[in-house]
Parts: C-alpha cells; structure tokens; sequence
C-alpha cells in the first residue's frame, strides 16, 4: 500500500505488484500450470530420469549405487536371456496385436449391422475388459493347467486327443498359450473403439456408394477403411504400446517360464530388479525397451499426419 | 433416360403404412416435383425409388423395367442427398469419378467425363479439393456433379436445397433447372417447399399422410386445386379459407361468418344452403366499394407489393396488392374478391365443388 503515498500526480489507481501479476495474463497461466506441471514432474519427469539414471549404476537393493555408464548395457547384449525377451515381447506384441485387430474389427462391423440381441452382445463383448487382469490371469492359469485344463478335458472327451496337453510346459505351448490369454483380454477395447468409430461413419455415405455401384466388398474396401483409419490408427498404437508393457498376464500365469520362454522384457526387469536386487540391470533392460515404443509412437503419429481430408475447412 | 411409372405402391414400416397406394406416371425428361409436409411420405417414396427402401406392394418401373427386386446399383439412376454424401477422404475430382472407378472404366474416361461435369458446374478450379474445404453451395454443386457424371436414366434429388441459406437456395434453384433443360434427364425431386416446386417443375404431386392429393402442372394446381389441402399448400401467402354456406337467392352469394356477404359467380348446382368453405387467394382481393368491410391489422410492406392483414367477419385474411395503398392499422376498407378466382371447397370433404 505505499504506492498511495505517493504524490497525487500520479495516477491514483496504482496498485500494488501483487495486484497487478494477478492482472496480468502471462502470470496467471503461469499459476493456472503449477499443479499440472507438478503432478507430471512428480510421478512422471522424476521417475523416469531416475529410472534413466538407475540404469547407469550398479545400484543394488539396500545399497547406493556407482555410476557405471553403460556397462550394464554392454553386459546386457551379451545376455541370451536378455535377447530372448527381446524376441518374445516382439512375437508376443506382433501376434497378439494383429489378431487383437482382426477379431476387434470383425466384432465392430458385426455389431454395426442390425443384429437380434445386439445391447446383449455388447455388453458380453466388454466383459474381458471388465475382469481385473490378474483374475482373468488366474482363470487362464486354471485353463491351462496340466492336470485339470478344461480344454485338454473336453478335447480328450472329445476323442481328439489321448494325452493332456502340456501348455505352461513346453516352450512354444506356453508363448501360444499367453498370447492368446491376451488375446481375449484386449479384444474388447479394440472391438469397442473400432464400433465408436464405425458409428461415425454416416449411412447416407453407403447409399450413395450402394447407388454408385458398390459391392459390398468395395464399401468395406472404399468407404469403412479409409473413414475408420485415423481411429485404426490411435486403437492401435495403445493396443501395441499396451502389449509391448504387458507384464500382469504373464507374471500370474507362467512367471516368465519355462525357460525364460515367455519372458518379456517387463517382467524380466522386474525379476532382475526387485526379486534379483539388481536395481542397476533392471532399469536398463526398462530403458531398452523405450525405443521400441518411440518407434510405434512415430509410426502412428506419421499415419495419422497423412489423412490431409480431415484438416482443413468448415464445420 | 427413361420413364418411371409408380403404380399403387405402399410401404408399411411394421403395421403401421405411411404410404397407402400411391400412383404416379412420369414420362420421359420430365422434372416431377414430390411436395408435401413433413412425414408424408415423399422422401420414402423417393427412397424406395432409388432402392434403399423396399417395396411392400405395387410396382415401379423404370423404363419397361420393374426394378422392384432389383439392386439399387443396377437401377441405373443417381441421387443427390439432403446432406450431400460426399466421400469426405475423396477428393471433388474422385468423389465424381468414384461411379466409373467402380465400373472399372479407364483413367482416360474417368478424367473425361469428370472434366466435362465439371465444366457444366463449373468446378472445375476444385477438383483437387476436399470436401471439408468447399462451402455449401460448392459441395451441392459437387453431390450434382457425381450424378452428372454417371449419365444415368433418372436423377433423384432428395430435398438438396434444404441446407443452404435464403439466397443460395434461390440460385441453386435456377441452376437445377437450367442442368435439366441442358440435360434433359427424367428428375424426380422432392421438397417441401412449394415455391421450390412451383418454380422448378414440369408436374408437381402433392402428397399429404401417404396419399397422392393432387398432382398436375405448376399452374393447375394453383389455378384449380382439387382439395382444400391442395389449395393452402400451394401458393404464399397461403389462401383465405371463410367457412358459411351458399345462398342463391337469384343471384348467388357466400354467406361467411357473422353475416358477411361475399360474392360468387356461379353457384353450383344444388349447392344452396350448404356449408362450403370459400377460399380466395391473397393476391385476388381488390379494394372496391361494394366489398365486404374489413379492419385492417397489421401491414407488411415488401417493396414490390403490400401484404395487409385484415379481419372480415371476425376472421383474419390476408390480402397482398401490386398497387401502394395508404393503409394504416384500425382503418375501415371494403374488400372485394375477384369472383371468377374464387374456389369453393365442400366443408364435410374437403373437395372442390
């Protein structure tokens, strides 16, 4: 308040600094972030340099780490384990994602069209999405079971087969077995998605190329891709970022095993650092995996970029 | 091109039927204007017309052919949408020539018969435009072009008009017209403005709850509409309806509410006493001495002529004159209808008489 001291020729509205930062729009915005940029600081910028930062020392459960540059990468491409989890999260994000598309937009179109029953449907279609993942996990580890799986019961009953499949214990078993466990959990989301966006697409669209002489093959193949591709696009790179991460699924049903066979690069990490103690080693098998993801990020960013018919113009 | 012959075809959706046998001839290049309110049954008709909608009884043809059971595709005509439905990830150049693509027609024709639609519309500078960059008027013109460019035997247009602002829709309106006398092509247009009808058409049907009231040249429906539907549709201002009887006491009169008198050329025969509706267009009263007094209302002058609104007996009417009158609201004036342009309607029915 000592402004109003001064002499009456200035002008009397003069208030104080304080004031006056709160008139000001740049200051406000400033204020208005705090809390945003707090919160990503917090649980966001922070923990991923520490991770950066683990994942160049030695550092062990209950002791203070040296830094060591990036010896325990150089240790790491000489680790089979290591490379192994590479190519199981790459075949496991690859089959997994495609298929995940394929049954997703098959369940979209079908539940599109007029069907008996369809709100039903729908809700059951959700209800993978809906099971807490480590549940549907267990479920899956029952499932697959050596003694007591359901299929290899209902197989044998069958007449199909004489000798209960062994699904968790061999190898290529056990990635097809995963694989397919998250195959059912992520189906939904995509199938889900991919409907919101097929409702989108205006009917009056598929009369016109019903009336220009489309087959139906030629609407799928001129009219529903083209419209739905920007949504592809974003369902996509969540599905494959949230396939690439997965670590739920496969720490319940097989812990990695058998011989390290369905281990992904997440779950090796957690095995190297927490049960291992190897903080240093963990985050940087961590850390390996962030080009991976850059790399889907860019891919979809530069896919979406292209669609020039949706920018520009009116309404 | 081809005829199109509709003949007493219904449509129910479940039990209920919202078109109940409706029958309609369209020769060769002619431009049929289907009008009505909303929820008569114009737009199904149309779409049952291009194939969208099934038939549930009766038959179309176009040409000798009843496509009845045959797909819209191979129905040979082109239809332009109420929101235009163009392809928004196509260009104007591919939404036109998206037809022929599928026709698996060669580049060099595709580009051909683009460009010459183009040029009648005059798109030209936008072929390489998204839809989302055009205006209204541009992309109306674009949903003509699709049509254009297919050379089909029937247009089918589905209310295009209703999306654009006062002025462009009157432009429009002009340039339609004009593509058909150029084109030639068989048009069935449906709208529910009845200037849009009145100023475009060969034959307009008036269509009202499912049924077929009137159809007939622009000036036939004005000059003698059938029904007294007809007769208030039809024309803006729309037509005064008095309710009273018929005298003919040696020469025959109207006797409207509260006593009013007004005058009728010829009574019909047999009409004396009964209870009629008399109906006379805005633009057909004069101000004449011997007319029936009136207390004026309201007044809207347009420029080119005056609409004053007027009670007479205790209803209102409206009546429109070329000529400038000093007229200002609670005078007293004598309005007089020409007797030779008045309609007569059967009060019970509806009907002319």
């Amino acid at each position: 308040m000592a402004v109003m001291a001064e002499p009456v020729a200035v002008p009397a509205r003069r208030s104080s600094l304080w004031t006056r930062a709160f008139e000001s729009r740049h200051f406000l915005g400033a204020m208005f972030m705090v809390p945003a940029v707090a919160i990503l600081i917090l649980f966001l910028a922070y923990p991923l340099a520490l991770g950066f930062w683990l994942g160049m020392t030695d550092t062990k459960i209950g002791g203070a780490g040296r830094f060591i540059g990036f010896q325990n990468f150089v240790s790491l491409a000489k680790d089979s384990v290591f490379w192994l989890s590479v190519f199981n999260t790459i075949f496991y994000t690859v089959t997994a994602s495609a298929v995940k598309f394929a049954i997703g937009l098959y369940l979209a179109l079908l539940l599109n069209e007029r069907l008996p029953f369809k709100s039903m449907i729908r809700a059951i279609v959700l209800l993978p999405f809906v099971v807490p993942t480590v549940l549907s996990a267990i479920a899956f580890w029952w499932i697959y079971d050596s003694q007591f799986s359901i299929i290899s019961w209902v197989l044998i009953k069958a007449g199909l087969i004489t000798r209960y499949i062994d699904f968790l214990g061999d190898p290529w078993n056990a990635r097809w077995s995963v694989v397919a466990a998250n195959i059912w959990r992520g189906v939904p989301f995509v199938a889900i998605t991919l409907l919101a966006g097929l409702q989108t697409i205006s009917p009056s669209l598929y009369e016109a190329a019903n009336l220009d002489g489309a087959t139906n093959m030629q609407r799928f193949r001129h009219i529903t891709l083209p419209m739905l591709s920007p949504i592809i696009a974003v369902v996509m790179t969540f599905s494959v970022l949230m396939t690439f991460t997965d670590f739920q699924l496969i720490y319940t049903i097989t812990r990695g095993g058998p011989i390290n066979s369905t281990h992904l690069m997440a779950t090796l990490s957690f095995q190297r650092a927490i049960t291992g103690g190897n903080l240093g080693e963990g985050a940087a098998i961590s850390n390996a995996m962030i080009p991976f993801l850059v790399a889907a990020i860019l891919l979809s960013f530069f896919g979406l970029q292209r669609s020039r018919w949706q920018q520009g113009g009116r309404d | 091109m081809s005829s199109v012959q509709i003949r007493d075809v219904r449509k129910s959706f479940g039990n209920f039927e919202v078109l109940h046998g409706v029958s309609i001839p369209i020769e060769d290049g002619q431009f049929v204007v289907l009008v009505g309110p909303s929820g008569c049954g114009k737009s199904t008709l149309l779409r049952m017309l291009a194939g969208l909608e099934n038939i549930t009884s009766g038959t179309i043809s176009i040409g000798d052919r009843v496509v009845n059971n045959i797909q819209p595709k191979e129905r040979d005509i082109a239809m332009v949408f109420q929101n235009y439905a163009l392809y928004p990830h196509m260009t104007v150049g591919e939404n036109m020539g998206f037809s022929l693509k599928l026709r698996n027609a060669s580049s060099d024709e595709i580009n051909k018969r683009v460009k010459r639609a183009a040029e009648i519309l005059a798109l030209a500078p936008l072929l390489d435009r998204y839809p989302r960059q055009l205006s209204g008027g541009q992309r109306q013109r674009v949903a003509m072009g699709r049509a254009i460019v297919r050379d089909p035997q029937v247009f089918l247009f589905d209310e295009p008009l209703s999306n654009l602002d006062a002025k462009l829709r009157v432009a429009m309106r002009t340039e339609i017209k004009e593509l058909h006398q150029r084109l030639k092509t068989t048009t069935v247009y449906v709208t529910h403005d009845q200037i849009e009808a009145m100023t475009m058409a060969d034959k307009i049907v008036v269509m009202h709850d499912g049924i077929v009231e009137q159809m007939g040249t622009p000036l036939e429906l004005y000059d003698k509409p059938d029904n007294q539907f007809v007769a208030g549709f039809i024309g803006s201002p729309a037509m005064n309806f008095l309710k009273g009887h018929v005298r003919v006491n040696g020469v025959a009169t109207f006797e409207g509410p509260n006593g009013v008198k007004l005058p009728l050329k010829n009574a019909p025969a047999g009409s004396d006493g009964r209870p009629v509706v008399y109906g006379v267009r805005p633009e057909h009263f004069t101000i004449a001495d011997d007319g029936a007094d009136a207390e004026i209302i309201v007044v809207e002058p347009t420029g080119s002529e005056t609409q004053v609104f007027a009670k007479v007996g205790g209803e209102q009417v409206v009546a429109v004159f070329r000529e400038r009158h000093q007229f200002n609201p609670g005078d007293k004036v004598q309005l007089k209808p020409d007797p030779s342009l008045v309609h007569l309607f059967d009060e019970a029915t509806g009907k002319r008489m």
